[in-house]
């Protein structure tokens, strides 16, 4: 038999410990719904997760043409079998009752069906008519992270080159701006440096702002098997929360929030200091050592504990933990990423790295985390704030190669200035320069800062809103047309994960209604507008998802993402593949910069690099001669104090974050009752100190406020930092009597009320971590507690106080491991092989 | 005129000049309180002027100039608020993305001078070896310059929209 646990109140279910530099064994995890013998499972059809950045592979059960359940893929690289709560559970949201299966237009006020001829129509003669009236600088784009390669694709040629505008962005500019940005500033390009084997080989593991735990829980999986085995790495962990992570770490730092570049230079200058600084790496490969040594010398550990709030001796430890580590990894996520100075503290992660000349080696190397599925994707294809391809809209050159590839004229390629990121896009929606705005998978009324603000922009009568999703969302709910899409299941692409892992995802079982695909949709969009190349031929030439690969495959040949070793064939009933993947390197590339670096030379380089605290670009002529040899940059930065800072009427700084048991705004994962439960509902975090200090105990009713709003929620009493309070983002209002924000009787529940319109000025990051905040009693817990984990960070402070987060017999999910199942881990794993399998045919 | 008094004079310019790019900015801050990344860049840009007020005094001090008030006067409360509440009643029209560029031009052009005003003191502070004055020349002088390039660059990003959508 199978092991069954309870994948709610045991997240990361049983442990198959393994030592350093061994291969992490099988565990496959199965969740089949009630009633459902995995003999009776029609199909396994292949996929992976598309509820972070992980791209946990698994197979999605069909029966009678519906999904009933999930298995992990064995042989998939990324996680050897396992999955995550998410992944478990959130797959029936796709049955919700309440999917959106008719397009919807705004008639006298109210959302009506229709039929989609008549959506496309409205939408078709807007466009037409404010290309004809205010040109293609009125039209705005904002996708998500949650689309196919193949979608986001053709939406960056019909933005780009169709419509000809600047203005397209994702929302992986809430979540993983900095990690591009700050690989572009080091390393003169975007590309994930690392790959997750590396957790294998690592001695040393360092989390930056990253609750792995929780944001990619099977790669925590992966650490504490590792934990459990022989030779296991130590952990550093830098977050102010007390997360999984640190509860593990050998050295736990929680700096007071807005820090992260104090905390560094100390960091930096120890390893100067103590000389733990490989010369000859370099010598070899970088350029800006002096400069980083300058600023760093008086960056003293004392000097850092008093603006950090940690012991000065803490800060040495992890200093040293590092310094003397012989395989280093480090992962880097939102805290440092939604944080004040948040590409100054990246870049400075990679500095660590450059000056112990730990890279391209097993164990030895960077991951700068992305936070959704296929962020990774909208980066690539240009559909966020850079050109596809990772070409440089500085370079002429690059330009050019692009319109070759478009068959369009370079001028037709907006490039005088960087793609408009999302805080401008809603900025010039704001000023009634954009008048057309269309939002793909993603909502915006409960994801962006300061929520009163944007729904002032959504709601804006002369601002003509398209919404795409699965369901009514806020943002949806604000639309004046609404498109029903297919999902994750009901279509067929491919994306690609935080390790540059690409991955097939097939169709399981038909879309809803009358949803449709999102490459569909953005093609009879394409179609209708009867987009042209320079020869007047159709500037779109695809058709389906294999097509629309096979034309990307072209545009990132000889990139550093270049796909063109790949194919559906290739991937079908295989493990994912790790881009840069061509005829040199036909099994894809599990480490970048093995060799140097690749992409850094001026000619080649994606970005020639930004001013760390202004955000002003440089110009190829300023970095020709700081770099003329393509080498790594190592970039110093001095840390300044963030914008706002506490006061007398708030005296708290407030951070929003996530939950395990929870994406993004929960359209999915609330639509799925197992993990709904487990967090049903928002809750705010506070200190013991600062709870004793204001008389405040569990599950007492409070209000948060700031200067822009405020939200109420029960009280949890954690082992946080003291000053610091937490909010996690992911609830609105869509399941509130209100709708889409609060009213006279829906309170505000939504972090982001309060949340503040900064951001990073070099990634464009928003801040999500450096807000200050005050805290009220607003009525007194009668035996109520907060509806927050005691599985995560956000276990209460004393153990055994709150009742404890399960699942009960509905989360029982399936493990088979090699050990447990000896001989017959293969019978196990195969135990639906009687349906066939997807690609076999 | 001797060799010391061309150098008080370059000193105090640029003392005059830094002070007024200090309360340019911020004035520019308040005004643009909507413009959320002008806001707070500005604000952080007229710290660094600020600091370079106060390093000028303490150089014309050793030159015996007295340059004033060396904190670089703060704007008054009242008239930041009304700046800030102005920016916010004009949020949602498209006029006041004119008045940016006109006000990021000012900017760039009062920083050019200041530029200049350190390139002269530089030059000056070699001839006379003059060690102090060249190290605060080279310690400031590039922060003007990234000043400078920053009014480029968002002037760069924001023309383009702001002028053909009037």
């Amino acid at each position: 038999m199978d092991a069954s646990v309870d994948r709610i109140a045991w997240p990361w279910g049983s442990r198959t410990p393994y030592g350093r530099h061994e291969p992490w064994p099988v565990r496959v995890d199965t969740y089949l719904e009630a009633g459902v013998e995995p003999a009776r499972v029609q199909r396994w059809v292949q996929t992976a997760s598309i509820l972070h950045s992980d791209g946990d592979a698994m197979d999605i059960a069909v029966l009678d043409g519906r999904m009933v359940g999930v298995r992990g893929r064995a042989g998939d690289r990324v996680n050897r079998g396992r999955l995550g709560p998410k992944d478990l559970f959130a797959w029936q949201a796709n049955a919700s009752p309440d999917r959106l299966t008719t397009p919807l237009i705004r008639q006298d006020g109210r959302l009506v069906a229709c039929d989609w001829d008549t959506a496309l129509e409205r939408i078709t003669s807007r466009t037409r008519e404010l290309l004809a009236d205010r040109g293609p600088g009125s039209i705005g784009f904002y996708t998500t992270g949650q689309l196919f390669l193949e979608e986001y694709y053709t939406l960056a040629v019909l933005a780009r080159a169709g419509i000809g505008t600047h203005h397209l962005d994702g929302n992986t500019r809430l979540c993983t701006a900095t990690a591009a940005e700050a690989l572009k500033e080091t390393f003169g390009c975007d590309g994930q440096p690392g790959s997750y084997d590396d957790i294998d080989h690592a001695d040393v593991i360092a989390l930056f702002g990253h609750n792995i735990a929780e944001t990619q829980p099977v790669q925590w999986m992966r650490i504490l098997d590792r934990l459990e085995g022989t030779d296991p790495p130590r952990l550093v962990c830098v977050d102010p929360r007390p997360t999984k992570v640190a509860r593990r770490a050998a050295v736990h730092l929680a700096p007071r929030v807005g820090t992260n570049v104090a905390l560094l230079d100390a960091l930096l200058h120890e390893i100067i200091r103590t000389d733990r600084v490989d010369h000859d790496y370099l010598a070899a490969h970088t350029v800006g050592f002096d400069e980083l040594a300058s600023r760093v010398k008086e960056c003293t550990p004392e000097w850092a504990a008093r603006i950090c709030d940690v012991p000065a001796a803490r800060i040495g430890e992890a200093a040293e933990i590092i310094g003397t580590a012989d395989r280093l990894l480090s992962t880097v996520l939102q805290g440092v990423y939604q944080s004040h100075q948040a590409t100054a503290a990246a870049v400075q992660i990679n500095n660590l790295h450059l000056l112990r000349g730990m890279l391209g080696r097993p164990g030895a190397g960077v991951l700068q985390m992305n936070g959704q599925p296929t962020a990774q994707n909208t980066r690539e294809c240009g559909a966020d704030g850079d050109l596809p391809g990772f070409r440089n809209w500085q370079n002429d050159s690059h330009v050019a190669d692009l319109a070759r590839v478009w068959n369009v004229e370079p001028r037709t390629i907006p490039h005088y200035a960087p793609p408009t990121h999302a805080m401008q896009l809603f900025r010039y929606a704001e000023q009634g320069s954009i008048r057309m705005l269309w939002i793909s998978g993603t909502n915006p009324a409960v994801s962006l800062p300061e929520l009163a603000r944007i729904r002032s922009i959504l709601e804006q009568d002369r601002l003509f809103v398209v919404v795409q999703d699965l369901f009514l969302t806020e943002t949806a709910q604000l639309a004046d047309v609404v498109l029903p899409a297919a999902t994750w299941g009901e279509k067929t692409g491919t994306f690609t994960n935080a390790d540059r892992t690409v991955h097939l995802s097939d169709k399981a079982v038909e879309p809803p209604g009358e949803a449709r695909p999102d490459l569909d949709i953005f093609l009879a969009y394409a179609a209708r507008m009867d987009f042209r190349d320079k020869d007047g031929a159709p500037l779109i030439t695809w058709h389906d998802p294999e097509s629309a690969f096979e034309a990307w495959k072209r545009c990132s040949a000889g990139r550093p993402c270049d796909y063109t070793g790949i194919t559906y064939d290739k991937l079908r009933g295989a493990s994912g593949i790790q881009w840069p993947c061509h005829e040199g390197a036909p099994d894809g590339t599990a480490r970048l910069y093995t060799d140097g670096i690749s992409w850094a030379h001026p000619d080649v380089c994606e970005s020639y690099g930004k001013d760390l605290v202004t955000g002003a670009a440089d110009d190829v002529s300023e970095y020709r001669s700081l770099n003329p040899d393509g080498k790594a940059v190592i970039k110093a930065a001095g840390y300044l104090p963030p914008h706002e800072i506490p006061t007398e009427e708030y005296p708290f700084q407030l951070a929003t974050g996530r939950t395990l048991y929870h994406f993004h705004t929960r359209t999915k994962t609330a639509r799925a009752p197992q993990l709904d439960a487990a967090a049903p509902d928002v809750w705010v975090e506070a200190s013991v100190s600062d709870a004793a200090l204001l008389g405040l105990g569990e599950g007492d009713l409070v209000e948060v406020s700031t200067p822009r709003g405020a939200l109420r929620g029960r009280l949890r009493v954690t082992g946080i930092r003291p000053g610091l309070l937490f909010v996690p983002f992911h609830y609105g209002y869509w399941d509130t009597k209100a709708g889409h924000g609060p009213d006279g009787d829906t309170p505000p529940r939504a972090a982001n009320e309060t949340t503040v319109t900064d951001w990073d000025p070099v990634s464009k990051q928003p801040l999500f971590k450096t807000a200050a905040a005050g805290l009220r009693l607003l009525e007194r817990a009668d035996g109520e507690h907060a509806p927050a984990p005691t599985t995560t960070a956000s276990a209460p402070a004393r153990a055994g106080t709150v009742p404890a987060t399960t699942g009960g017999t509905a989360a029982l999910a399936t493990e088979a491991t090699e050990a447990t199942e000896a001989g017959e881990a293969g019978e196990v794993v195969e135990a639906g092989g009687d349906g066939r399998e997807e690609g076999a045919v | 005129m001797s060799r010391t008094d061309g150098i008080s004079l370059t000193l105090s310019d640029l003392h005059h000049g830094e002070q007024h790019l200090a309360r340019q900015l911020t004035a520019v801050a308040e005004r643009h309180r909507t413009d959320h990344e002008i806001h707070h860049v500005a604000t952080d840009l007229a710290g660094w002027s600020r600091e370079h007020v106060r390093s000028l005094a303490e150089a014309g001090h050793a030159h015996g100039l007295d340059l004033g008030d060396p904190a670089g006067t703060p704007t008054p409360g009242l008239l930041a608020t009304l700046r800030e509440k102005a920016a916010e009643a004009v949020g949602h029209r498209p006029e006041p993305g004119l008045l940016l560029l006109r006000d990021l031009r000012e900017l760039h052009l009062a920083a050019a001078g200041n530029s200049l005003c350190w390139e002269m003191l530089a030059q000056a502070a070699q001839a006379t070896r003059d060690d102090d004055l060249l190290a605060l020349a080279s310690r400031c002088h590039p922060r003007t310059l990234r000043q400078m390039r920053w009014t480029n660059t968002m002037i760069k990003i924001l023309s383009p929209q702001v002028l053909t959508s009037l």
